[in-house]
């Protein structure tokens, strides 16, 4: 998926504004993380204090106790057990102080880390189906992962760029203290390395919004190549896909060493600016000590500060450096996250009845954006208890019609009435609870068979087991090495298609849903076993109250077309004809047609032969 | 099934070879990683040689220069001035060279890895059998390769510079006092001492960290790629309970590491300190037997601070280091996973352009520790036969067409096709001749053109046109909004499942092969379209070999002889009707089929 020119745009106009936006970000973070932000740069200031601390320290024990001793040739063991003190103890606070950055800096990360990826996944599960088919997989996958981290990761560097801006304070309070002159060159410094990290930011900005782009290209391309390994495999078109991605990740390649250049420029320069201060405070330190105006103690006192400070003033550089990747990936996190819910929900309830539901489908129509109406002014009703099937050609709508009966997408225009209520007017998981769907193609959790079914619902086994029956999966579920505790999945057992969607089903009829609808849902499975779910469900059926569930089929094998007590046949979005199956048989030719063309084409050869 | 954990579990094996060995492994994979390795390493070393010079001429100037016993001497200021920015424009220059080198070696490096990962993982069989460890496979290409180079690129230089400048350092401390130098290096061999300790526990840690992201990755996917389930059966709060488990653990295990390296990174100070005090302790005590002046003293307790700060950062790239060798161990037990099968290449054997024949010779297939799947099938099927298999659910239908097709190798017992065994059939030669239709017509989110180009590249507008006409699908293809440009979306999700079933049969079709196997492959299509599909594609057949798996008898009636298939072996073959007068299981099946069609 590439992306569209419109959002490059957007990205390059965003990249100056990075700085602001950057620290907007982070001012996000330090809202919501307030106590470990201010644990952890106390650490950090603390560090930097005990930092500069370490050469007063230095200072204390060559004048009081090392020139002392040199000059009188003789010392004590008080004062040399204080130089010890004073050093370990000083190192010790040091050490407290980083373990309470970073450990800080690390809670704070990995929090707001959690807590977006808490937020993003559960926008997921809030959003309407319409809006992730909309999206691509790999995309939707990188935003709960690779984006949500980008987005933190400058939180890393954060308390120790504040320790840092502390300990420049401090420094350069005691150098203007020092000696004015000196101090004015020595300052020089900071704008100095702040240009030169600004200028480093212009340049490789733009590179690594487009590498964190294609980062995204790369995985999505992956994602799909591997789910798409069949045709793959049985095309032999591998050299293909291994080309198409090896233009991406060549591509990112190139990015990369170009930013490596940059950078290769920048360090050196980065680097050499504080000594060059220094050695200007020395110039000009020379010229002072000979005018009287400054001492030689003053020079050195400067030059170490300089020299302390040189090296943590890149940590504001490494953070400013995470800035463009994290403004790019909360970005794209909160494209996700600010895409209004327009699913509304009422709080009507549905009765738990025990028996079928009655589902009224009342001028209903739909249409995908850019297309034809696939349905139209479509109506019927099926009443409780009643088994009803959809037939129609390949492509007519039936499987958007059950995504409609679902709520899984609201309707153009028309109603979807359960008992009567229209299902935009139930409360959240009202309509789940009384109905269920099962599609074409089973998911499966990465989880054990009996997780797969029960859903985390609290079912006794032999619940399980009487809808695994039913499904016809038993057999197979039995024979797994560990029954009902096999794990799917990842590391788990592999499935056929057609038991996968033996699973789907029975994870359908545990459940006891007074409105099933089937969605195909038997066309992996062969012929005999198909029959036995029949009559299995049949069976059930007649074992309960003589109202059992409401069932909708979509269907073209006449066995199942005949658990219907009628059949409604659909056609240019409309229901062309309704009624038992053996009526539209004899009234209607289109429909007769498509359901007997195995027979008729039998029929031919055994003619022809 | 079991071969897929077999494979998976043969690629987490690679998983624990020691750091050096995948270091050791990754340069072979990656051979740009050694190029230049030399030249960079010896302008790591001059960049670093001038970074020590640098301070030390600056301190030089402070000692001699200003603070000196004669006051302040100008000249040699100006001297060392000199000295120093000349060393910078050196070090600046090599600094450069460097890092835009090293730069340049690791991204080619480690884009060669990624290709070859992604192209190995074509080759695997977990990626046909296991759909479920698709996600884990996606990040051994992306970022877990992302996070080896970063670490080569940022690691990989403070490291470099980090060891060059203790090295320096130490001699330079050597040319002070040597006395003093050892005073330096007791105080940090505790350090270097537990460094082992902390790399093992680091190390663990880590692993327990990427272990908990391969988890919660697995997990986060699932209100995306089961976004249909969670919505029927309105399971959003166990799916979101799922998720916060996940994570919490993915950062309880994160936090822990994190801890860890604070603390092994905040050691390397303490150890600073103690050397500090015990060079100006000891730096007396030698100035009493006047070894050692003041100003060298001085000088030293400068030069340990050039020592504790790479000694500090080099603990912490070793950190980094634990992470994203842990990643490198990853993409590499991918490409240490043996390919269940292997390609002869350009010198296998070339299939004939022509009807081809099927033998199979006692033939036997099992997965690993599992039962066999398919148990001594030995048949011969002529050029140009119409074949359909049947039979029930794990009869080993399935099977029989992936080993047909070389998806799988026999376990025991071969395959040939017009006489060549087919594992010494080059994959080229053996895809073009040879082509399989699956169940699930998978489609890439892109132009319905794009899709069917699959089957020929080189097909142009006309030719497909033609092919779809042939099979009779011209009426669909106008009904559809773009005609071939239309966008089919995501694993062809715009489109109905039978609609990606007509799109992989054209694919096979323009392919043009010379065996075409079908399996279950128009299962979704409605009867009336399937039966006129039948018809296109028997027409189509005339002049090629053909395998169909069904489970709809109409195609087993019109086929030129029917295999049933019984619990892996060959329980009965011949034309329909002979096999229908034989009863069986094909006569059940039959009867079955026919109670249903009324």
């Amino acid at each position: 998926m590439s992306t569209d020119p419109a959002t490059d745009d957007t990205l390059v106009d965003a990249s100056r504004t990075t700085l602001m936006d950057g620290f907007r970000v982070l001012g996000v973070a330090i809202r919501r993380e307030p106590w470990v932000f201010t644990l952890s740069t106390l650490g950090s200031v603390l560090f930097g204090a005990l930092t500069v601390a370490d050469a007063w320290v230095l200072g204390w024990s060559t004048d009081h106790v090392l020139l002392p001793a040199f000059r009188t040739g003789e010392t004590s063991a008080g004062l040399l057990w204080a130089v010890l003190a004073l050093f370990v103890g000083v190192a010790i606070l040091r050490a407290v102080g980083i373990v309470a950055r970073r450990l800080g800096a690390g809670v704070m990360q990995y929090r707001m880390q959690a807590a977006y990826r808490r937020e993003v996944t559960s926008q997921y599960l809030r959003l309407p189906m319409a809006w992730h088919q909309r999206h691509p997989t790999g995309q939707l996958l990188s935003n709960a992962n690779a984006d949500v981290e980008a987005a933190w990761a400058p939180i890393a560097p954060l308390p120790m760029a504040v320790g840092t801006v502390a300990m420049m304070a401090i420094a350069v309070a005691q150098m203007l203290l020092v000696d004015l002159t000196m101090a004015v060159v020595g300052l020089m410094v900071f704008p100095l390395v702040t240009v030169a990290t600004l200028t480093y930011q212009h340049f490789s900005s733009p590179l690594f919004t487009r590498i964190q782009a294609l980062r995204a290209e790369l995985s999505e391309i992956a994602h799909e190549s591997f789910d798409g390994a069949m045709v793959v495999k049985t095309l032999g078109r591998e050299a293909e896909e291994t080309e198409r991605f090896a233009a991406k990740a060549n591509e990112l390649r190139d990015l990369g060493i170009r930013v490596g250049r940059i950078r290769a420029v920048f360090d050196p320069i980065l680097e050499a600016i504080p000594s060059l201060g220094v050695l200007a405070v020395l110039g000009v330190g020379v010229y002072q000590i000979q005018h009287g105006n400054a001492g030689a103690g003053d020079v050195v006192t400067i030059a170490y500060l300089l020299t302390i400070v040189a090296f943590p003033i890149r940590s504001i550089g490494w953070l400013l450096g995470e800035f463009p990747r994290s403004v790019v990936g909360f970005r794209r996190v909160h494209r996700v996250l600010d895409e209004p819910v327009r699913t509304t929900y009422g709080d009507a309830t549905l009765a738990a009845t025990g028996t079928g539901a009655r589902l009224e489908v009342d001028r209903l129509g739909f249409g995908y954006p850019g297309g034809a109406a696939l349905l139209d002014e479509l109506s019927f009703t099926v009443e409780p208890g009643q088994t009803v099937a959809i037939v129609g050609e390949t492509a007519a709508g039936k499987s958007t019609l059950t995504t409609l009966l679902t709520r899984l997408v609201d309707p153009g225009t028309g109603r979807v009435l359960v008992d009567g209520t229209d299902v935009r007017d139930l409360a959240p998981g009202q309509l789940a609870g009384h109905a269920a769907l099962v599609p074409q193609t089973a998911f499966l959790f990465d989880d054990t068979v009996r997780g797969n079914v029960t859903l985390g619902e609290d079912v006794s086994d032999e619940d399980v087991w009487a809808a695994l029956r039913t499904a016809q999966a038993d057999g197979f579920v039995a024979a797994l090495p560990h029954g009902l505790d096999s794990r799917l999945g990842e590391r788990g057992t592999t499935l056929s298609g057609g038991q996968r969607q033996r699973l789907s089903l029975a994870r359908a009829l545990v459940r006891h849903p007074r409105l099933l609808i089937l969605d195909d849902a038997t066309s992996a499975v062969d012929p005999e076993v198909e029959a036995r779910i029949l009559a299995a469900m049949r069976s059930t059926r007649a074992d309960a109250d003589a109202a059992g569930s409401t069932l909708v089929l979509i269907a073209y094998r006449k066995a199942t077309i005949a658990l219907a007590d009628e059949v409604l046949f659909l056609a240019d979005g409309r229901i062309a004809d309704r009624g038992a199956h053996e009526d539209l048989l004899l009234r209607n030719p289109a429909y007769a047609h498509l359901v007997n063309a195995y027979e008729t084409t039998a029929a031919e050869v055994v003619a022809g032969e | 099934m079991s071969e897929a954990i077999g494979a998976a579990t043969a690629m987490d094996s690679g998983e624990n070879i020691s750091a050096w060995a995948t270091i050791k492994r990754g340069a072979e994979i990656s051979p740009e990683l050694k190029q230049g390795f030399w030249g960079t390493m010896a302008l790591a070393l001059l960049g670093t040689a001038g970074r020590v010079v640098v301070p030390i001429a600056v301190q030089q100037t402070l000692d001699k220069g200003i603070n000196g016993p004669n006051g302040v001497d100008q000249s040699y200021v100006v001297a060392m001035a000199l000295l120093a920015a000349a060393a910078m424009v050196l070090t600046g220059i090599s600094s450069y060279l460097m890092t835009a080198r090293l730069f340049t070696t690791a991204e080619r490096g480690l884009a060669t890895l990624r290709i070859k990962a992604f192209r190995h993982v074509h080759d695997l069989p977990l990626l046909t059998q296991n759909t479920e460890r698709r996600g884990a496979l996606v990040s051994r290409v992306t970022s877990d390769v992302d996070q080896v180079s970063q670490f080569l690129v940022f690691g990989g230089i403070i490291g470099i510079i980090s060891v060059g400048q203790i090295v320096v350092a130490t001699v330079i401390m050597l040319f002070y006092s040597w006395q003093l130098t050892i005073v330096v290096w007791v105080c940090f061999l505790p350090l270097f001492g537990s460094l082992q300790y902390f790399q093992r526990r680091l190390s663990e840690s880590y692993g327990t960290v990427r272990q908990m992201v391969g988890q919660m990755l697995s997990v986060v996917a699932e209100p995306v790629v089961g976004a249909l389930v969670v919505r029927t059966h309105a399971i959003e709060d166990r799916t979101q309970a799922r998720i916060d488990d996940s994570i919490r653990r993915y950062q309880a295990a994160s936090t822990r590491a994190q801890g860890l390296t604070a603390f092994s990174f905040s050691l390397g100070g303490l150890s600073g300190g103690l050397a500090n005090a015990l060079v100006l302790i000891v730096g007396i005590w030698l100035g009493f037997d006047g070894q050692i002046t003041s100003g060298e003293v001085l000088a030293f307790a400068f030069l340990v601070t050039l020592f504790v700060s790479p000694v500090q950062m080099g603990t912490q790239v070793l950190t980094d280091g634990q992470n994203a060798i842990a990643g490198w161990r990853r993409v590499i037990g991918i490409l240490d996973t043996p390919a269940d099968l292997d390609d002869p290449g350009t010198t296998g054997e070339q299939l004939p352009h022509e009807p081809l024949g099927i033998a199979f010779d006692h033939v036997e297939f099992r997965y690993p520790d599992g039962p066999p799947v398919l148990i001594d099938v030995d048949l011969e099927i002529e050029p140009g036969t119409r074949v359909a298999v049947v039979g029930e659910t794990g009869s080993g239908k399935t099977t029989f067409a992936k080993v047909l097709t070389r998806l799988m190798d026999p376990t025991a017992g071969s395959v040939r096709l017009a006489g060549h065994d087919l594992r010494d059939v080059g994959f080229a030669s053996l895809r073009r001749r040879v082509v399989l239709v699956p169940q699930e017509g998978f489609l890439f989110d892109s132009s319905l053109r794009d899709n069917v180009l699959y089957g020929d590249l080189a097909a142009g507008t006309e030719r497909i046109r033609e092919a779809i006409d042939e099979l009779g699908l011209t009426d669909w293809l106008d009904g559809l909004p773009h005609g071939l440009d239309t966008r089919v979306g995501q694993r062809g999700e715009s489109l109905s499942a039978g609609e990606r079933q007509l799109v992989a049969l054209i694919r096979a079709h323009l392919a043009d092969p010379d065996l075409l196997v079908l399996d279950e492959a128009t299962s979704a299509v409605d009867p009336a379209l399937e039966m006129r599909i039948g018809r296109a594609l028997e027409a189509l057949m005339s002049g090629r070999t053909s395998v169909t798996i069904a489970h709809r008898l109409t195609t087993a009636e019109n086929a030129d002889e029917v295999i049933v298939f019984d619990r892996g072996r060959v329980a009965q073959r011949g034309p329909h009707q002979a096999l229908v007068a034989e009863g069986g299981i094909y006569g059940r099946l039959h009867a079955s089929w026919t109670a249903q069609q009324s």
